[in-house]
């Protein structure tokens, strides 16, 4: 590791406001949303209040409690707005598949399934909240995160435990649960990252040779990220999960960029990304049938089924939706995962949908302002890598839905029906507040935070 | 690293912009065509589970919804369907609607814009909306008597007071029953349909207003009224020899009846239907008159009424000895029989044409009135004097001329006959259009698949009897 230069101390201290209850009185109102719409669709439904009226409220506004105590306990400087937008969304998922779930014949039960993976990612959020005191402890060992993340990804392969469904060999089934590992190696993987670019980001931005107006690390340097980064893309692409690898390869060009603020990096990433985007148009079968259900997706009515009832939905539900439980979300085929936005969209309306939709931005932005005001850089990495991430999976599966990207299979995060996502996310959301306790903490004021980088000085090159 | 971190912020915010303005344009340019493609099921399932407004006949409905139980809450039903499918069309799941239920869809389904307060008073008092009722202007008893008259025959038969323009009768047979394609079991909804979009008879096709056929000799009417709008009386005198050579053409047009003579006056003439004399009145007149006189009956345009009518056709550009042959509504020629119906009580009404109507007033459900229509003159084709003349000579046709078995007792009637030929290997048809002075009202009937000889007697022996009855069921 380089050395660290210690920035002059001032006499002043920075105390950021602690806000827990601000952020207790913001959750129980956030609940009280997805709550509210598991009540109305029954009441639309039903005629009447479910009889479990009682036991849910219990149970989902414990889950609230609980996790703010936690919060309260182990992280009191953390971000108070981000916790319960997370409620928020979680909470309408969870009543839009019970919505859903109302549809056959008889009902199924996805969403208690749902609800109770919702109960293992806010264990597993504590968990990282408790155990994780310090989030720079994550980034003592890259090569360790990154082999384990592989081995995570690469689990679906192995004979007996992976299985495939929907054409990607992602899954793996143990016990009877079905599991994506990618989503769980994706986070390992970004912290595996963010650790080694923070280690090297000296290196990677000055030393080495320019060549066409960017600065070309030293293969030294670069090779062994592009060689993780290549096995991980790599492995996800003959898996099949091409949308796994296209948050990937957002993941890699943000990190990279912000490590060495090259803006270089963007710019061939984006090249790159086009390049590889025709390419995928020219030699694969499923892009281009992808492409023209985006662009024209009447052409081929049955065969876009799917996104054209979407857009369906959408019209009849209208500005202001159909209201839970009155809409015909069951018309759409993957309503509950996939296509989760529709099904909101139809039944609380397009204003409902980009609400949802500032909501996603709430969150990454509290993310991103976490990144901000971090003092350490491995946590700015971190921070800024995970919401960059969340924010383009916000981006791809909603435009998707919408018509304004060609549809990837991703999930809606937080909302779609699947507990592997769920889990994943939450264990992000539990990091993304550690680092933010870590950056609101009282803490000497310095002057910028400076680093090594200012004191080098570059004889040649 | 700030420096990045609030350009890669920057650039998070564009795409989270992107997907709002998405959300707005779906919202604002794309929800109405999607929300008006038919293949939208959530749409139709909404419109198929209204509570759709009655179609009435007096105060009796000939097409309701009925409350019931299931996925859809109400089903369309046709008391007496067969009696006035050709006027209540169909309506249906999977195969839309047509004729009243299709051109009053709105008014009937309560989503017109008449009815939007309506809309807000149910949302507001939490009622399921109801659609508008429709009255209709037609007569059961002749609208019995023409399905009962035409019977298995294909063919149409139109009735209309030709002083208001209301019709009184619209049948176009076979009939079919609506039911079947309204039925909430879609299953034998789609049997129904195939079975009768791939009937030989062809029931769904409307014969008395989306279809046009050759007029045969009651286009005469127009030429005779073209001649006395040119200066000729009933009693000028016309050449009709046995066979006209046409001009620039091989071909030669024949009588198909007794002209009684090689020159006969004009009323000799209609009342005979004698093919040379018109002919060589179309050659005199010339096509430009012809066209013009048609044009004024209706002919190339849109016919006006409640339920999608075709338009029906007098070609342009003839030479002479096209004329010749469009002058007794021969060659590319072709009328519905609502237009031939028109032509009959423009001269029965002293040469005034009134827009035909069937929907005389839609009312909501407290019976306010959202609309209701007047009578209208479209036009006039031709001049009191002239439509006089007219009668006179229509009424000739039917005391001593081929329409003699329209005569009915009691009764001023006149009338023409009409026997056309669309294709040497297929059964002529027969037409008979004419009116009736007490009461006032001009019928027309029209028999597609004539098993007959191709002579105007025996088109007038066909259709006349179905004007009679019609007429008779009037009285």
């Amino acid at each position: 590791m380089s050395e660290r230069v210690q920035p002059a101390v001032s006499d002043e201290v920075i105390v950021y406001r602690k806000r827990r209850g601000v952020e207790l009185a913001l959750l129980l109102m956030a609940q009280v949303f997805g709550f509210a719409g598991w009540v109305i669709t029954e009441l639309n439904l039903y005629g009447e209040l479910p009889s479990a009226i009682g036991p849910v409220a219990a149970v989902w506004f414990g889950l609230g409690l609980a996790a703010h105590l936690v919060v309260r306990w182990r992280l009191p400087y953390a971000d108070p707005i981000i916790l319960p937008t997370v409620f928020l969304l979680n909470g309408l998922g969870l009543a839009m598949i019970y919505r859903i779930d109302q549809i056959p014949e008889p009902p199924r039960t996805d969403s208690t399934t749902q609800l109770m993976w919702t109960a293992l990612g806010l264990v597993l959020f504590a968990a990282v909240v408790i155990a994780l005191r310090d989030h720079r402890r994550l980034q003592r060992y890259p090569y360790l995160l990154f082999i384990s993340g592989l081995v995570l990804l690469l689990l679906p392969l192995v004979p007996g435990i992976g299985h495939k469904s929907g054409g990607a060999q992602i899954w793996i089934r143990v016990f009877g649960f079905s599991f994506q590992p990618a989503e769980v190696a994706k986070i390992i993987l970004a912290i595996a990252f963010a650790a080694y670019f923070y280690e090297k980001r000296e290196v990677l931005a000055l030393a080495g040779r320019s060549f066409l107006g960017l600065q070309l690390p030293r293969p030294r340097d670069l090779g062994p990220i592009l060689v993780m980064w290549l096995a991980s893309l790599g492995v996800m692409v003959f898996q099949n999960d091409l949308g796994t690898s296209l948050l990937f390869f957002g993941l890699f060009t943000v990190m990279i960029y912000v490590a060495t603020e090259r803006p270089a990096w963007p710019i061939l990433a984006g090249i790159l990304f086009i390049g590889a985007g025709f390419a995928a148009y020219e030699f694969t079968n499923h892009v281009p049938r992808r492409v023209n259900a985006w662009l024209d997706p009447f052409s081929d009515y049955d065969a876009n089924l799917q996104i054209i009832s979407a857009q369906f939905g959408f019209a009849w539900g209208g500005l202001f939706g159909r209201g839970w439980g009155l809409g015909r979300p069951g018309l759409t085929p993957l309503a509950k995962s996939d296509m989760i936005a529709a099904a909101l969209g139809e039944e609380i309306g397009i204003l409902g949908l980009m609400a949802i939709i500032m909501l996603y931005a709430l969150l990454v932005a509290r993310g991103c302002k976490a990144a901000l005001i971090s003092p350490d850089g491995f946590g700015k990495l971190l921070a800024v890598g995970l919401s960059f991430v969340f924010a383009l999976q916000v981006f791809a599966i909603i435009g998707g839905v919408t018509r304004l990207l060609p549809l990837t299979g991703l999930t809606t995060p937080f909302m779609s029906q699947g507990g592997s996502s769920l889990i994943a996310n939450w264990i992000i959301i539990g990091i993304l507040m550690v680092i933010s306790h870590r950056a609101r903490m009282p803490q000497a004021a310095t002057a910028t935070p400076t680093e090594a980088l200012d004191e080098t000085t570059v004889i040649s090159r | 690293m700030n420096g990045p971190i609030r350009k890669v912020t920057v650039f998070i915010a564009v795409l989270m912009a992107a997907l709002l303005a998405n959300m707005t344009v779906i919202s604002v340019v794309r929800a109405d065509s999607l929300n008006a493609d038919g293949r939208n099921r959530r749409v139709r399932d909404a419109e198929f589970s209204q509570n759709r407004g009655a179609i009435l006949v007096g105060t009796e409905p000939i097409a309701e919804s009925e409350p019931r139980k299931g996925r859809f809450p109400y089903v369309r039903t046709y008391p007496e369907g067969e009696t006035w499918s050709s006027v209540t069309g169909w309506y249906s799941y999977d195969y839309a609607r047509s004729g009243l239920e299709q051109s009053f869809n709105a008014e009937l389904a309560g989503t017109s814009s008449e009815q939007s307060f309506e809309r807000v008073l149910d949302l507001l008092a939490g009622r399921r909306s109801q659609g508008a009722n429709i009255s209709t202007t037609l007569n059961p008893a002749a609208q019995r008597a023409a399905v009962r008259a035409l019977g298995s025959k294909r063919g149409a038969a139109i009735a209309m007071d030709y002083t208001t323009g209301e019709i009184l009768a619209l049948v176009s047979t076979p009939t079919f029953d609506p039911n079947r394609l309204s039925t909430v079991d879609l299953a034998a909804q789609r049997e129904a349909w195939d079975e009768l979009l791939n009937a030989d008879d062809e029931p769904l096709k409307n014969r008395g207003t989306r279809e046009v056929y050759p007029p045969g000799s009651t286009f005469k009417l127009v030429t005779a009224a073209a001649a006395l709008e040119d200066g000729l009386v009933p009693d000028s005198m016309v050449d009709s020899p046995n066979s006209l050579a046409l001009p620039n053409s091989s071909h030669s047009m024949g009588n198909s009846t007794n002209c009684g003579g090689t020159r006969v006056t004009l009323e000799q003439a209609l009342m005979t239907s004698c093919n040379t004399a018109f002919g060589n009145l179309g050659l005199a007149l010339g096509a430009e008159k012809l066209r013009a006189q048609a044009e004024a009956f209706g002919f190339n345009q849109d016919q006006t009424i409640d339920i999608a009518a075709a338009a029906s056709r007098f070609p342009t550009e003839l030479d002479r000895s096209q004329a010749a042959l469009s002058a007794i509504g021969q060659y590319d020629v072709a009328a519905s029989p609502l237009q031939m119906l028109q032509v009959a009580a423009a001269i029965a009404n002293d040469g005034a044409m009134m827009r035909p109507y069937i929907v005389s007033a839609v009312t909501n459900r407290d019976l306010t009135v959202l609309s209701s229509t007047a009578p209208k003159k479209l036009g006039q084709p031709v001049s009191p004097s002239t439509a006089k003349l007219l009668q006179q000579m229509m009424v000739s046709v039917v005391e001593g001329g081929t329409g003699r078995p329209a005569q009915t007792s009691g009764v001023v009637v006149g009338g023409k006959t009409g026997t056309a030929q669309s294709a040497p290997d297929r059964p002529p048809y027969a037409w008979f259009v004419g009116y009736a002075e007490d009461p006032q009202v001009a019928i027309v009937a029209f028999v597609e698949n004539a098993d007959i000889d191709r002579d105007d007697i025996s088109g007038g022996r066909l259709a006349a009897p179905i004007f009679k009855a019609v007429l008779e069921a009037l009285r």
